[in-house]
């Protein structure tokens, strides 16, 4: 998951400018991006990692920092593994 | 790099271009001039499966990938803007329901949404809010097995036939979307007349007092309303209306060439006329470059790239303020005819007009827009310098 991680991070840093984003920190508490950030996001998660993000994906829990994006995509991966 | 529409595309234009010299045209002024768009049109469309042009053919939708979209835009906003507006805020829901409804509201929704037997509407303006458009103060509480909606929805497209909303409101303080249907208790929908431009698309007011909707309306989830199902539903209709703005420019620039080949002035045509020429020239090329931002952005979002996003927004911006410069160097040229109802360029202004202020007006996509600028600046400039680092390391 190291490669997902580093697609992410770079994913992000094209809107956190030049902060160098740790992997647990909270995106959120840096404060209201654009309104069409989250959708970007949406797009960038299915495009990337061939995954759907459907309505029960969408808590802030599941987009809150790197590994809680990373840790979504496992949940995901093992259930379109296992289907 | 190929930078040219599919064979199956061409088809697609020169059927859709078809129907609206056919069906739509001959009609359009009227359309403009009575504030009303007659059911039989809409039947039109919904028979040709373009209302379900969005919607995958296992919900009974044609199907379309988005540069098919586009050019079925293209083509009805050269007919008449109103009806694009109907294609437009029809597809934006059936999109929302699509990606963010639950199974029953798809079952119950999509299938009726692409054979056009429903309507589809999209209700987030209000008397105070449009552009902060999370700022809405609709509100929705939950009671029993319902919700209960109280507010003010203002502008919306097709109101007055719409037989759902896509009504925006805040639950507990935070932005949610509801389906509310027409017949719905508490909710009164009010005709908006008299307006600028697109005036056959039927715009209404709804007036929610204590409406009540049942608990399985909320789409999507408490609090992603704006974020996600709006954002969403908003791409879709910017990309819808910046095609469409080709299809008016378009018009015009059709209505010109021929209009400049036929009357004279000082013993020539008015097309050997340099200054008139420069005009032409100037919608040529602008048409050109919206056109190709709108396949641009419609290819993007075909292979679901997230950039799709800001070039739709781009194109929008683009698109819809030459729409507007198209439209009223297409009256000068016309001159007192421009003027006048006989020539349909002065509708063609009007209708322009309009695009420059729905789906985020021009100045809010100049704020986003430029926001991306620096946003990308910043980030090719860490890019680099990380590159070079790591070229110093090797
Ligand atoms: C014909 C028509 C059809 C419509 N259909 C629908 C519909 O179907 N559904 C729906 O929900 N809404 C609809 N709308 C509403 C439309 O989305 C709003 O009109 C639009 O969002 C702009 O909001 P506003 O009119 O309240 O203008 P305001 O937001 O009050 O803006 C007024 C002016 O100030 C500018 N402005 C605002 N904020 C800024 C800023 N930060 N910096 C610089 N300038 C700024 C704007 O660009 C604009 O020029 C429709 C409107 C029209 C005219």
């Amino acid at each position: 998951m190291k490669a997902a991680k580093d697609k992410i991070k770079k994913f992000l840093s094209q809107f956190f400018g030049d902060r160098d984003l740790q992997d647990d920190e909270d995106i959120f508490a840096l404060g209201f991006v654009n309104s069409m950030f989250a959708m970007q996001l949406v797009l960038f998660i299915e495009k990337e990692f061939e995954v759907t993000i459907e309505n029960e994906d969408l808590e802030f829990a599941n987009f809150r920092s790197i590994n809680s994006m990373v840790s979504l995509l496992e949940r995901k991966s093992t259930v379109l593994a296992r289907d | 790099m190929k930078l040219e529409l599919t064979s199956q595309q061409k088809d697609n234009c020169s059927s859709f271009r078809a129907f609206v010299d056919e069906e739509i045209v001959p009609h359009a002024d009227r359309i403009d001039r009575e504030e009303r768009t007659p059911p039989e049109i809409i039947q039109k469309l919904a028979n040709k499966g373009y209302l379900g042009a969005i919607l995958p053919e296992d919900w009974g939708g044609t199907g379309m990938d988005a540069i098919a979209y586009g050019l079925l835009n293209e083509e009805i906003g050269r007919g008449c803007s109103s009806l694009r507006c109907l294609l437009t805020v029809h597809s934006m829901v059936a999109h929302a329901i699509l990606k963010w409804g639950s199974k029953f509201q798809k079952e119950h929704w999509l299938t009726k949404l692409a054979s056009g037997d429903a309507i589809a509407a999209f209700a987030l303006s209000e008397p105070n809010v449009g552009s902060d458009a999370k700022a809405v103060e609709t509100t929705a509480t939950l009671s029993g097995d319902s919700y209960i909606l109280n507010g003010q929805k203002k502008w919306i497209t097709y109101g007055q036939i719409a037989d759902v909303f896509l009504v925006f409101a805040k639950w507990e303080g935070k932005p949610s979307a509801f389906l509310v249907e027409k017949n719905s208790p508490g909710l009164s929908i009010k005709p908006i007349l008299g307006m600028l431009g697109v005036r056959g698309s039927m715009l209404a007011e709804l007036h929610l007092n204590n409406c009540q909707i049942p608990q399985e309306n909320l789409v999507c989830r408490q609090g992603f309303g704006f974020s996600h199902v709006a954002s969403s539903t908003l791409d879709l209709g910017r990309y819808s209306v910046a095609c469409g703005c080709v299809g008016i420019a378009q018009a015009c620039l059709e209505a010109c060439i021929e209009y400049t080949s036929k009357r004279k002035q000082f013993d020539v045509y008015l097309k050997e006329h340099q200054l008139i020429r420069q005009m032409i020239t100037d919608a040529i090329a602008n048409i050109k470059a919206a056109r190709l931002l709108c396949y641009q952005a419609g290819y993007l979002k075909d292979s679901g790239d997230p950039k799709s996003i800001m070039e739709t927004s781009i194109a929008k911006y683009f698109a819809s303020t030459i729409a507007t410069k198209v439209a009223n160097d297409a009256v000068q040229i016309h001159g007192g005819n421009g003027c006048s109802s006989e020539y349909p360029v002065q509708r063609y202004l009007r209708d322009a007009k309009i695009m420059e202020i729905i789906e985020g007006s021009t100045q809010i996509q100049q704020i986003t827009i430029a926001d991306y600028g620096y946003q990308e600046y910043i980030f090719s400039q860490n890019r680099s310098s990380t590159s070079q680092e790591l070229v110093a390391r090797t």
